[in-house]
């Protein structure tokens, strides 16, 4: 399975199991959506639970916050990173806070799915990281996977959550990848970041399609003799500290791998717990190998901003040379 | 069909009885008896006598910012006559006696306004939404609880209430729309108390009338006259009975006057004319709806002594607001999520080391 086909799926299993599970945004009811991850549902489940809404995402978050108070558990698609803002003052104002504002008398069982991310030579505004904004938010979770079988277990669990989820979802890497994925039910817990490959001289955290560049960075690491060990980590929020700083505890070195622009970041965040958690431990000043504190250019001068295996190696070399 | 006879686009307002108490539509006058009649007008009292009694606890300190109702009492208290307990009411935050029919308790509104969350639990108020602050944003929840209603094949109708400023928010048109391509059951009422804090409505719309909004969405629209209950009452009616045929959303423009502040932080004098107050106490709701009681010889009460006693209830609620639990470290965070991070946990045990430090010093 592909990342948009282990997204279908997990829909397809929950849309089965509840009836109360409703999937709705821009084009994702008829025709599945721009990248055809609800490909498919509309004609399975009926128009009433998958469908068309009309154009406007304050509303497609709005009446999702709506129909999440009164019984439904929806699934809104929101169609590119750069298209979630005009949404941002529902997912702050509301969706984030109806729980704590009632005194806990209302959930909202609510998941928020739009890709992101660059590298696809595509239009302004859908180029975006926006994983920081929404992480900021008390009362959102936000979840990234980068596999097919993380995207596939995520899901389930986002579904389930009680707690509104924001999840996100890497488009660069919606088709790129193929894994055997298990047809079956199963579910990631939310909050746990996974270590991918063991090593001894720096920490490598990353997340969604920056996994797969890592990966690619870790080969070269391996021929230039160094032991790196990598962290996917899946949640951006709740973030796995305990993951991070056991692993910053033994490497003493910590390089975070994102898209977004490096101020004010998650990997602003992830230095934070090292130097909070593992102060102690550090041989290297923490490194975020991340965008520019610039607008993403567009496609021709995206490789600049774009992170590649070989920025990433070149940054993990000197930090452990440091 | 009412909202077909007051045809917004010819701005027509329709209207049961005047300033007098006298009515003037006979034909459109809801079938409501004498003793719902007074009924509703101690309701608008009781709102009424809450209002001045929460500006006098703000004036003394005893609770902080507070938005009267005063001018628009009719308004919320016909559509609480209509309200059942399984419809959903989605209010801004200018609609006491709707809140009231729907269970919320004054002790519950205090405790909110002295700043204290557990004053939107509602312990006795089914489907109802806490006041939102961001103006408008609310309608698209109303729009989505519509969804709901349909999807699951409820008899429930949606009562969800905005300002005249609200209808210049994007939140509003998209409401609208949402609900009415969806056929979702939502009453849209726009309080139209002509002002949005200190902008008079004239600078938020080139529209003739509000009402008129209806068109861009295909519902229909009407204009009411908001300080007469009758033609409130009538709106409401029609309203929700065609919002339950599974006709879809309806808006009433709810024409009012605001006769106090905006909130107990705002001071009007500073951009409205004494004149025109005085022009806006002539259609105050509460003594239209007096003169019409009156008119028909219904009243059998000492209104003095009912106000005593209204003020006694009152003030008892307000001092169990006050005397309400204190305000726990774990309040912070409890609610911020079902499912709390350790994070949020962690935080909490590092500020209960700090108050146990600070109790160490004492």
């Amino acid at each position: 399975m592909t990342i948009v086909q282990a997204i279908n799926n997990a829909l397809d299993i929950k849309l089965a199991e509840d009836k109360n599970i409703v999937i709705y945004g821009e084009d994702t009811g008829f025709e599945g959506g721009v990248f055809r991850v609800t490909e498919g549902l509309q004609k399975k489940y009926g128009a009433d639970r998958v469908f068309d809404s009309p154009l406007a995402e304050s509303a497609i978050v709005g009446t999702g916050l709506g129909m999440a108070l009164s019984g439904l558990r929806p699934v809104v698609e929101l169609q590119f990173d750069g298209f979630t803002y005009p949404a941002f003052d529902q997912i702050i104002s509301h969706v984030s806070r109806m729980h704590n504002r009632t005194r806990g008398k209302y959930k909202v069982p609510m998941v928020i799915r739009f890709p992101y991310g660059g590298g696809i030579n595509a239009l302004e505004h859908h180029s975006e990281s926006p994983e920081a904004f929404y992480a900021h938010i008390p009362g959102i979770k936000v979840v990234i996977p980068s596999t097919p079988h993380d995207a596939k277990g995520l899901m389930i669990s986002a579904i389930e959550s009680d707690d509104p989820i924001i999840f996100m979802e890497p488009k660069r890497i919606y088709r790129a990848i193929k894994q055997e994925v298990a047809d079956d039910k199963f579910s990631i817990p939310i909050g746990k970041a996974k270590v991918l490959a063991e090593g001894t001289d720096v920490t490598v955290v990353a997340f969604g399609a920056m996994i797969r560049e890592c990966q690619k960075a870790l080969v070269m690491a391996k021929e230039a003799g160094i032991s790196v060990e990598l962290i996917d980590l899946r949640t951006i929020y709740p973030i796995d500290k305990e993951t991070i700083t056991r692993s910053v505890e033994k490497t003493g070195r910590i390089v975070i791998v994102a898209e977004a622009p490096t101020g004010f970041s998650v990997g602003a965040e992830l230095i934070a717990i090292a130097n909070e958690e593992a102060f102690l431990h550090l041989e290297a000043p923490p490194k975020r190998v991340m965008g520019f504190d610039t607008i993403v250019p567009l496609a021709r001068g995206e490789h600049f901003f774009m992170q590649t295996p070989e920025k990433i190696f070149y940054e993990i070399e000197r930090t452990v040379k440091f | 069909m009412i909202f077909k006879d007051f045809d917004p686009k010819e701005d027509k307002i329709f209207r049961i009885i005047d300033n007098e108490g006298v009515v003037i539509n006979n034909e459109l006058m809801p079938d409501i008896d004498d003793e719902t009649v007074v009924k509703a007008y101690k309701a608008m009292l009781y709102a009424r006598t809450a209002d001045e009694m929460a500006v006098s606890y703000q004036r003394q300190g005893r609770m902080y910012t507070y938005p009267p109702n005063i001018g628009q009492e009719a308004i919320s208290v016909a559509a609480g006559m209509i309200i059942r307990e399984k419809d959903w009411l989605v209010p801004a935050f200018r609609e006491l006696g709707a809140w009231l029919a729907k269970g919320v308790s004054l002790k519950e509104i205090f405790l909110y306004y002295m700043g204290n969350e557990e004053g939107s639990n509602f312990k006795n108020a089914n489907h109802m939404l806490p006041f939102s602050v961001p103006i408008g944003t609310h309608l698209l929840h109303a729009a989505g609880i519509g969804y709901s209603i349909n999807y699951h094949k409820k008899d429930e109708v949606v009562f969800t209430f905005t300002g005249d400023g609200g209808t210049s928010e994007g939140d509003f048109a998209e409401a609208l729309n949402f609900a009415a391509v969806w056929k979702a059951p939502v009453i849209f009422t726009v309080q139209n108390n002509q002002y949005a804090i200190s902008v008079p409505v004239r600078n938020q719309t080139k529209s003739i009338n509000l009402a008129i909004k209806s068109y861009a969405y295909g519902i229909p629209g009407i204009k009411a006259d908001g300080n007469d209950f009758f033609a409130m009452c009538a709106a409401y009616k029609q309203a929700a009975g065609y919002a339950k045929a599974g006709n879809g959303p309806v808006l009433i423009e709810a024409f009012t006057y605001r006769k106090g502040a905006h909130t107990t932080s705002d001071d009007p004098s500073k951009y409205r004319s004494k004149d025109e107050e005085i022009e806006g106490e002539k259609t105050d709701p509460l003594k239209r709806m007096k003169k019409f009681i009156d008119n028909k010889g219904i009243w059998k009460e000492d209104e003095e002594k009912l106000l005593e006693e209204f003020r006694i209830e009152i003030d008892q609620q307000f001092s169990e607001a006050e005397n309400f639990t204190p305000y726990r470290l774990e309040d912070v965070f409890q609610y911020t999520y079902v499912d709390l991070p350790d994070d949020l946990k962690k935080q909490k045990s590092e500020y209960e080391q700090f108050l146990k430090w600070k109790e160490s010093r004492k």
